[in-house]
C-alpha cells in the first residue's frame, strides 16, 4: 500500500461566533477521519453546506477566527514524518504552500488579478517562493510550465478577462502547480465551467497528477466528475464522513442510503424511469439533528438512529459506512 | 399541429468595441423553433451560445434585430408586455438572486397578484397563493413572514415556480433552473416540471446546459452553438444518436455517473470565445474532428436527417432527397 500523506485524526472544527451576547456554534467538520494516500485521486462529495469547504481549509492549515480547531489533528507527512500542523509557524506554513500543498479554487476570476497580465501573477508567485530569481528567469520558467501543461504560450501576456473561463482556470491550475506540490487541493474546480470545457480541466488535472504522480483532494458535488476521476470517494453529510469506499464500490454498490440517494437520483441517458432527490433539506451545521444527522430525512429510520451516531463498520477492506443498518450490533467508535 | 408559441428567423446583433473599431457579433443568427402545447422544449448549450439572449427576447427585456416570436397567434407587440407576461412566465438561475433578501419573500406573491388583478380580497389572494404553493409542495403557512434566507436554494426556486403559476401561465421560461441548485435537490425541480406538464398542461422552456436532465425531463431539444441551432428534435433522436459533431462532442463531454463508462481520448477546446462568432462558414469548423474545406467557407444548410434537423455540411446529400 502506498504511504499515507495526509491524515486527520478525530479533526473538529467550529465556527464558533458571537450573535448578540450569545454563543453559537457551526460545527461544519464534526469527527473527522482521512487518511490520504499519496498517488490517489480522492474524491469528497456532498451538498453544499456540509463542511466541504471548511474540511479543505483545514487540510490546507487556512484557518481564520471564528473557525477554530476544536479537537483533533491534521498531519502532515513530510520527509518519512508526520508533523501536525498547528505546532508549524505561519512562516513554515507558508513556505510549505505550493511546494507542498497547493490549492485550486472555485472561481478563478478572484484568484487573478484583473489590472496584472498572467506573466506578472507568475512572477508574484515565483519570486515569494523561490530566492535570487531573475525577472528573464521567472519568465522562463513560467513559459516552460506552461508549454509543459499543453497551454499557449501567448496567454502570459494576456490579461484575466482575455481569456475564457475554462482557460483561466487551467491557468490557476498551472499557478497551483508550478512548484509541483505533493498535494493539489480541488475545491470545486470545474463546478462553474460549461461540460466541454470541464472535461478539458479535469483533463488537465489528470494529466499533472499522472506527471508528478502526487495526490489530488478533490472536492465537487458533481458525482459524475467523481465517476470520472476519483481512485476514492469520501462521502460527507453534515460535517461528518458517512461512507468511504472505492469509486466503483461508491458508485457499484453504496450501503448508506443518503449515498444510495445521491446515486440513484442521477439521471441517465437512455433510462427515464423517474429520479427521485433527498427528501427533506440538509440540516442546519448550527443546530444539527441528535443521533445520526440524516435520521429526519432517511427513509429506514429507526429508534437508536434518532439517539447515537453510528461509528463506522468495515464492509470489506477499501469499503467503510457509518449507519446503523449496516451490519448490525458491530460498531465500534470510529473505526 | 397547434403551436403554442413560435419563434421565426430570430436575429439579435451586439456591437462590441469604440466607433473605431467596430465588431459585429450575432449573438443569436436566425433561429427558428416552435413550442407545442403540454411539451418540455429545451435550449442547449454551453455559456456564450446565445440561449439566454434568446429567451430574454421572448420574454420582451431585449428586442430582436430581426425576426418575429408569434404567442398565441398573436404577434409580439412593442410596449404591451402585460398580456404577453400573464401566458409566459419565468424563473430563474439564481434563486437567491431572484428575491431581495430584505424582502418577505410573500411580498412578491402579493405583487404579482397586485399586477394582474388576480383577486379582490386578502382572503382570495392568500387562497390563490396556497393553492400555487400547494403545487410544489409547499403551503402558505411554511412561507408567511419569512426572509428568502430562512429557505434552502431548492425550496426557493419551488417558491419561484409557484410564483410564476400564480397567472396560470401556459409557457414557463426556466433559465438554467437547477445549475445552482444542489445535485442532491436538483431531482425535485426537474420532476416538478414534469408534473406541470401533465397536470396542468404548461409547456416549459427549459434552457439547460445539463444534458442529462434534459434528456430526463424534455420532450424535444435544440442544441445552439455560436449563436446557431445546430441539430433539432426529440431527446431520443438527438442525444442517442446525436449526428452533428458539435452534438456528439457535447454528448460525450457529459461525465457520466458510471466508472465503466469514462473518458477516453483528448478533446481541443477554443481559446476565445470571440474568433468563433466571427467565423466565416460554420462556426464549429475550427474544433471540428471532421471538417472538410467547404465548412471554412459556407454556411452549412439545415437539412433533415432521420427527423432531426441537423446543420452540417457531411449531411448535404440528405438536401436533395
Amino acid at each position: 500500500m502506498e504511504e499515507i500523506i495526509l491524515k486527520t485524526e478525530g479533526l473538529k472544527a467550529f465556527y464558533v461566533l458571537d450573535v448578540y451576547g450569545k454563543q453559537k456554534t457551526v460545527k461544519a467538520v464534526n469527527d473527522v477521519d482521512l487518511a490520504i494516500r499519496e498517488n490517489e485521486i480522492y474524491g469528497i462529495a456532498g451538498e453544499s453546506g456540509c463542511g466541504k469547504t471548511t474540511l479543505l481549509k483545514t487540510l490546507a492549515a487556512a484557518m481564520e477566527p471564528p473557525l477554530r480547531i476544536v479537537d483533533g489533528r491534521v498531519c502532515y507527512h513530510i520527509a518519512g514524518a508526520d508533523v501536525d500542523v498547528s505546532t508549524l509557524s505561519q512562516e513554515e506554513i507558508r513556505r510549505l504552500r505550493l511546494e507542498y500543498i497547493a490549492y485550486v479554487p472555485q472561481g478563478s476570476m478572484s484568484v487573478l488579478n484583473p489590472v496584472a497580465r498572467i506573466k506578472d501573477t507568475y512572477r508574484d508567485f515565483i519570486e515569494s517562493h523561490i530566492s535570487t530569481q531573475q525577472r528573464d528567469e521567472a519568465f522562463l520558467l513560467a513559459k516552460e510550465h506552461i508549454v509543459e501543461l499543453g497551454l499557449p504560450p501567448k496567454i502570459l501576456d494576456a490579461y484575466p478577462h482575455q481569456l475564457s473561463g475554462g482557460m483561466r482556470q487551467r491557468v490557476t491550475i498551472a499557478l497551483a502547480t508550478l512548484l509541483k506540490p505533493r498535494i493539489i487541493i480541488g475545491d470545486e474546480p470545474t463546478t462553474a465551467l460549461d461540460v466541454v470545457v470541464q472535461r478539458g480541466v479535469v483533463q488537465l488535472l489528470k494529466d499533472v497528477q499522472r506527471k508528478l504522480q502526487n495526490t489530488i483532494i478533490l472536492v465537487t458535488h458533481d458525482m459524475g466528475v467523481h465517476a470520472n476521476i476519483a481512485d476514492r470517494i469520501g462521502i460527507m453529510y453534515a460535517g461528518k464522513i458517512v461512507e468511504e469506499g472505492s469509486t466503483d464500490k461508491i458508485f457499484g454498490d453504496p450501503e448508506h442510503p443518503y449515498t444510495q440517494y445521491l446515486i440513484n437520483s442521477l439521471p441517465k441517458f437512455g433510462d427515464k424511469t423517474p429520479r427521485e432527490s433527498v427528501p427533506g433539506s440538509p440540516p442546519s451545521l448550527a443546530n444539527l439533528p441528535p443521533g445520526c444527522p440524516f435520521h429526519p430525512r432517511c427513509p429506514h429510520v429507526k429508534e437508536i438512529c434518532k439517539q447515537e451516531m453510528p461509528g463506522f463498520t468495515q464492509v470489506e477492506s477499501n469499503h467503510k459506512v457509518a449507519c446503523w443498518l449496516v451490519g448490525e450490533g458491530e460498531h465500534g467508535k470510529a473505526a | 399541429m397547434e403551436k403554442l408559441l413560435e419563434v421565426e428567423d430570430l436575429t439579435k446583433t451586439f456591437t462590441l468595441g469604440s466607433v473605431l473599431s467596430r465588431v459585429k457579433i450575432t449573438a443569436v443568427d436566425d433561429i427558428s423553433f416552435y413550442i407545442k402545447p403540454a411539451e418540455i422544449f429545451a435550449l442547449a448549450g454551453e455559456s456564450g451560445c446565445g440561449k439566454t439572449t434568446t429567451a430574454r427576447i421572448i420574454m420582451g427585456f431585449d428586442h430582436a434585430s430581426a425576426g418575429t416570436i408569434i404567442h398565441g397567434g398573436k404577434k409580439e407587440a412593442k410596449n404591451e408586455k402585460v398580456w404577453f407576461t400573464e401566458g409566459i412566465q419565468a424563473i430563474f438561475q439564481d434563486p437567491f438572486g431572484t428575491f431581495n433578501p430584505l424582502r418577505e419573500v410573500e411580498r412578491y406573491f402579493f405583487e404579482t397578484i397586485q399586477n394582474y388583478k388576480l383577486a379582490k380580497s386578502k382572503q382570495e389572494a392568500i387562497a390563490r397563493i396556497d393553492a400555487k404553493l400547494r403545487l410544489v409542495g409547499l403551503t402558505y403557512e411554511d412561507l408567511a413572514g419569512k426572509y428568502p434566507s430562512e429557505f434552502s436554494g431548492g425550496q426557493l426556486q419551488r417558491i419561484s415556480i409557484a410564483r410564476a403559476l400564480l397567472t396560470d401561465p401556459k409557457l414557463i421560461i426556466a433559465d438554467e433552473p437547477v445549475s445552482m441548485v444542489d445535485a442532491s435537490l436538483r431531482m425535485s425541480i426537474v420532476n416538478l416540471f414534469k408534473k406541470l406538464r401533465d397536470e396542468l398542461g404548461v409547456s416549459v422552456l427549459y434552457i439547460t446546459h445539463d444534458l442529462a436532465t434534459a434528456y430526463y425531463v424534455c420532450d424535444r431539444i435544440a442544441i445552439m452553438f455560436r449563436g446557431d441551432i445546430v441539430e433539432m428534435g426529440t431527446v431520443e433522436q438527438v442525444l442517442m444518436t446525436p449526428k452533428h459533431p458539435y452534438t456528439q462532442l457535447l454528448r460525450a463531454s457529459i461525465p457520466e455517473a458510471d466508472t465503466s463508462r469514462r473518458w477516453q481520448g483528448e478533446i481541443k477546446l477554443s481559446d476565445t470565445e470571440t474568433d468563433e462568432y466571427l467565423r466565416q462558414g460554420c462556426r464549429f469548423a475550427g474544433r471540428c474532428p471532421l471538417v472538410m474545406d467547404v465548412c471554412r467557407t459556407t454556411t452549412p444548410p439545415d437539412v433533415i436527417v432521420e427527423g432531426a434537423h441537423v446543420s452540417c455540411h457531411l449531411y448535404a446529400d440528405y438536401a436533395n432527397s
